[in-house]
């Protein structure tokens, strides 16, 4: 445990020179501020066939900005985002699996509109 | 250490090493400890939210047998929730701020800041139970149906988390002005602070997915 | 979840001393008596409670059994009513995963792998002891039941909508679900605990192809329980939130797809499965190399199996599900990953055989328990394998064919593998070996008694006769093969006795001093913990462990000599570490056991009065607060005098004159 004061000087080494100044995350904050402006724009504004494909890439965008700044996982030590990722990966893959397995997969013989087929 | 020790531990398959006089060698990888378990828990909690976010969009247009009522779908009221995800948002804002000032050393600031991140979530989540009572009122209780059910407890695990994360905040808010923690263990605010960015990030989906994406 | 979710404040400034301010709460001292087992943080101590609790559900789980073939020993069995068969069989299903299995590998995790790896800790030593605690008041709380209504009836995957209130109208799976809950904040916990330990408390030079297999497939595991355990958080909310707050999850009536559970149980399911496996994978690909006197045949292979096993135990779970309407395609989707998924497995199984093929194989009790396991899990491995086709499972799913195959491989295999590792590490742990001969005695019986439990059940499944119920009737032509079952029960029985026996014998004469102390390395061991006195010291190692290879201990004993062949070079016992130096240690803590004893009154509030969730909830936030303002430790507490093994301070130093004359020219017997 005393060696967390080692590392932790260590870690602000690091931290000083890659992470980014106060400005730099406000201006992080200001572009996630505009991504947002933009997916609230699809409530108002009709973008036919885009509006869901556009609205899942400004998410991932904005999660991916998050992550990897305000988050320091660009600047950190890549096992944080081994951890992290391999989560995340397994998470969507897996649930997809099983949203793909109840969704189009079920048997059409037992399928109607009130279960989602 | 006399003679004698000297030529027991010479035999010895590990003998005396140079990270003998440390408590603990050092740590392997030279990451911190405390911050690797807060990332391989945000690891796990990943696996929480998308059971949680999956199981909503299976069942989000289930009113029950009569198809009649309504979904909690129907009774979104976005330009609202899109303020309170902007307050949600720039929250996280805020934390890295602090997060930064006390890396500077600034206790005031980071203080200051922390506080402001508090105030936000809290405006959130005062939001959030604007939105519940609101839906209450209309008819949409919790056990009203199954996409009222999933609703509620998705939104309501992520009004946990931040309520949670508010009440670390304000703790350590509390222990740097009592002294208890200096500039000496920005760690800590940086370890609270990817929490708070998580809770953040969940709701970037859930906004998305759950309350834009028709 | 509020736990992990505080990270630890350790209040301590750069020089090290506690800031006077913050010293609330002193930290427990005691070295002796029972506190020093209720508030230890040694990893040691935890790891041998945590064995210890887990034998004590394995006797309750056994007891659950025998009450099973009791009712099934005859037709039309009398033993039971339906009802306390439905409580008894779930429970005991229950019971030997949660209660057993998954802690008694927690238990060689804690003691083993800081061992192992050469730390002197894990790298939390109070969140360790705070997994133990939750778990211990989680079994308490789910086996409450019993004495407040009746236990769980729906089986131990506990299938919605069958779990219900309208059909489970008892508190039993309320209890299920709850108590489910509170086990894997325990593993949780645990988990991210042992994660952090592997990656960063490694000795110098053990980089992760260093690491012993055992360490490994711990690291594995650990990673399956930190992603699968939200899963079925998730799944046993929603449940009890119908349950308790009359939610619609799983109300059918009002449109609820019943495939929702199933998909959330099998997700973390199927994971469980390796979860519970391959703890005895890794410690058998320790025994068989030591009692082969060979190296791991493949060792990269084997690991990188094992987390391959890992990840592709993601992608097979509704191969649980195939008859409940999934559909063709995923039917046949999840037929064709779980054929796959027995590759890396067939792997893991031909490197055992391959390093015990040409060895100097010594039939001790770990081997025979080893080697039980390697042939076990195979028949019950290929019987996996007949299931993964899905017309094969149509038939077989709920019939007796199956409850054979997962005692085949949970069983014959991890139970086998814990067994091997129980009689391998026991010297290390308590300072004595079990007797050889009622270890042997043990061994046969319970295999004989397993073989005569679970083979038959093969035949009667392929007969038709259904799993989980209560009764068969005297037309069915099911009685000859249920006799031999109940029989069969009842030898594994006696088996278990002589272990019970040989434990209390051999403890009894360790104390009087008739059972010999044992060596620092009784086994002539390849891994590090084989390097410091048996029992292991508190501190565990006096230095810190340089590593420059696999089995390094193996090689600081045996070297090529210059015309390459293998010779000793030095006696294990000699050049063992002495466990005379007194480093600092972490102090005992008050809290974890605090802390967890919020979340058995949270969760008894939930069912019965939301008053006891409301102190439940103080006693957590209380202790949470006292944790993170606990000081730091206190320098002159917890030294290493808290050992509980009676050993005398000089008792090693004998060894060290035991050099073997010949070290240089005895030959290694196989390279």
């Amino acid at each position: 445990m005393n060696v967390i004061t080692d590392s932790h000087a260590e870690g602000t080494d690091e931290h000083e020179d890659h992470g980014l100044s106060d400005v730099g995350y406000i201006k992080i904050a200001l572009l996630l501020a505009v991504l947002t402006a933009i997916e609230v724009l699809t409530y108002f504004v009709d973008f036919g066939v885009l509006e869901v494909p556009s609205l899942l890439i400004l998410m991932v965008v904005k999660f991916q900005i998050v992550i990897s700044y305000f988050m320091h996982l660009k600047f950190d030590n890549k096992i944080f985002s081994y951890l992290f990722i391999t989560g995340l990966v397994l998470a969507v893959v897996v649930f997809a699996a099983m949203a793909t397995s109840l969704v189009f997969w079920t048997d059409p013989a037992g399928c109607d509109a009130g279960r989602f087929c | 250490m006399d003679n004698a020790t000297e030529v027991k531990t010479s035999q010895l398959a590990y003998g005396p090493t140079e990270w003998d006089d440390y408590d603990v060698p050092p740590l392997t990888t030279g990451l911190s400890n405390e911050k690797m378990t807060m990332w391989a828990f945000l690891g796990s909690d990943c696996l929480l939210f998308a059971s949680l976010i999956s199981t909503y969009l299976l069942l989000r247009n289930r009113v029950g047998p009569d198809t009649e009522g309504s979904t909690a779908a129907d009774l979104f009221d976005i330009p609202f929730t899109s303020v309170s995800s902007f307050v949600l948002l720039m929250s996280s804002l805020t934390m890295v701020l602090a997060v930064t000032s006390i890396g500077r050393g600034e206790l005031e600031r980071c203080k200051m800041w922390l506080l402001t991140t508090a105030i936000l979530g809290t405006v959130f989540i005062a939001g959030q139970v604007y939105e519940f009572t609101g839906f209450y009122r209309e008819g949409l209780g919790f056990t009203t149906n199954i996409s009222s059910s999933a609703f509620f407890t998705l939104t309501g695990f992520h009004g946990v988390h931040v309520s949670l994360g508010i009440i670390m905040l304000v703790t350590l808010w509390s222990l740097i002005s009592r002294g208890n923690i200096g500039a000496e263990r920005a760690e800590t605010v940086e370890i609270i602070g990817l929490y708070w960015h998580f809770v953040d990030i969940v709701w970037i989906v859930i906004f998305a997915v759950v309350y834009l994406i028709p | 979840m509020a736990i992990t979710e505080e990270p630890p404040l350790i209040l301590e400034i750069e020089s090290g001393e506690t800031k006077p301010s913050t010293g609330a709460f002193a930290r427990p001292t005691n070295a002796k008596g029972w506190r020093a087992w209720v508030f230890t943080v040694d990893h040691k101590k935890i790891g041998i409670m945590y064995g210890a609790v887990a034998m004590f559900w394995f006797f309750w789980g056994g007891i659950e059994a025998l009450l099973i073939r009791s009712q099934l020993l005859t037709p039309d069995g009398t033993v039971l009513t339906a009802e306390q068969y439905n409580q008894i069989f779930t429970m005991h299903g229950t019971t030997m995963v949660f209660l057993v299995v998954m802690p008694l590998a927690a238990a060689f995790a804690n003691y083993i792998v800081p061992l192992q790896i050469g730390a002197r800790d894990v790298a939390f030593p109070r969140m360790n002891a705070l997994g133990l605690w939750i778990f211990v008041f989680g079994g308490i709380f789910l086996n409450l039941s019993w004495f407040l209504g009746g236990g769980p009836d729906g089986g131990w995957f506990a299938y919605a909508p069958n779990t219900s209130v309208t059909f489970s109208p008892g508190a039993g799976m309320d209890f299920y679900a709850l108590g489910l809950q509170i086990a894997g904040i325990a593993s949780l916990v645990g988990a991210i605990n042992l994660i952090v330990t592997i990656i960063n408390m490694r000795a110098p030079g053990m980089t992760l192809l260093r690491m012993p297999v055992f360490t490994w497939m711990i690291l594995v595991v650990q990673f399956l329980l930190l992603f699968a355990l939200p899963v079925i958080t998730v799944a046993l909310v929603l449940l009890s939130m119908d349950r308790t707050f009359d939610a619609n999850f799983f109300n059918v009536g009002m449109g609820a797809d019943p495939l929702l559970w199933q998909h959330l149980f099998w997700i973390f399911g199927h994971p469980e499965v390796y979860i519970l496996i391959l703890p005895s994978f890794g410690i058998v690909s320790e025994t068989l190399p030591v009692f082969s006197r060979k190296p791991l045949f493949g060792y990269s292979v084997i690991v990188i199996s094992g987390a391959a096993i890992g990840f592709m135990g993601w992608g097979v779970w509704a191969h649980h599900m195939f008859v409940s309407g999934l559909g063709p395609v995923s039917v046949a989707a999840f037929s064709a990953t779980t054929m796959f998924i027995a590759v890396p497995t067939g792997v893991k199984i031909l490197n055992w055989i391959a390093t015990m093929w040409g060895g100097k194989i010594t039939f001790t009790v770990p081997m025979m328990f080893s080697i039980s396991l390697v042939s076990m899990f195979t028949i019950g491995g290929l019987s996996g394998v007949m299931h993964s086709v899905a017309p094969a499972d149509t038939q077989q799913t709920d019939t007796y064919f199956i409850v054979a195959h997962f005692h085949y491989v949970l069983f014959g295999g991890a139970l086998m593998g814990l067994f091997a590792g129980m009689y391998y590490w026991w010297p290390k742990a308590f300072g004595y070996k079990l007797n050889d001969t009622l270890g042997k005695w043990h061994f046969w019986i319970v295999l004989v008694g397993f073989n005569l439990t679970f083979g038959p059940m093969h035949i009667l499944g392929l007969q038709g006769m259904a799993r989980r119920h209560s009764r068969y009737g005297p037309e069915d032509g099911f009685d000859f093969w249920n006799l031999m079952v109940s029989i069969g029960a009842f030898v594994i029985l006696i088996g278990m006795i002589v272990f019970a026996i040989n434990i209390v014998k051999t403890w009894l004469g360790y104390k009087a001093g008739t059972i010999e102390q044992s060596p620092a390395d009784p086994w002539d061991g390849r891994t590090l913990e084989w390097a410091i006195p048996s029992p292991t010291p508190e501190h565990n190692f006096d230095y810190v462990p340089v590593v420059t290879d696999v089995d390094d201990f193996w090689h600081k004993k045996y070297q090529k000599d210059e015309n390459g062949k293998l010779r000793k070079v030095a006696d294990g016992n000699a050049i063992a570490q002495l466990g005379d130096q007194h480093p600092h240690l972490p102090s005992p803590s008050y809290w974890p056991i605090v802390l967890a004893s919020g979340l058995p009154l949270i969760a008894l509030g939930l069912i019965y009065t939301l008053w006891l969730t409301g102190i439940g909830l103080l006693v957590l936030v209380a202790a949470i607060y006292g944790w993170s303002l606990e000081p730091h430790t206190d320098p002159d507490a917890g030294h290493g005098h808290g050992d509980d093994h009676d050993e005398p301070d000089g008792d090693q130093s004998e060894n060290l004159i035991d050099l073997p004359k010949d070290e240089s020219t005895e030959e290694a017997p196989v390279g």
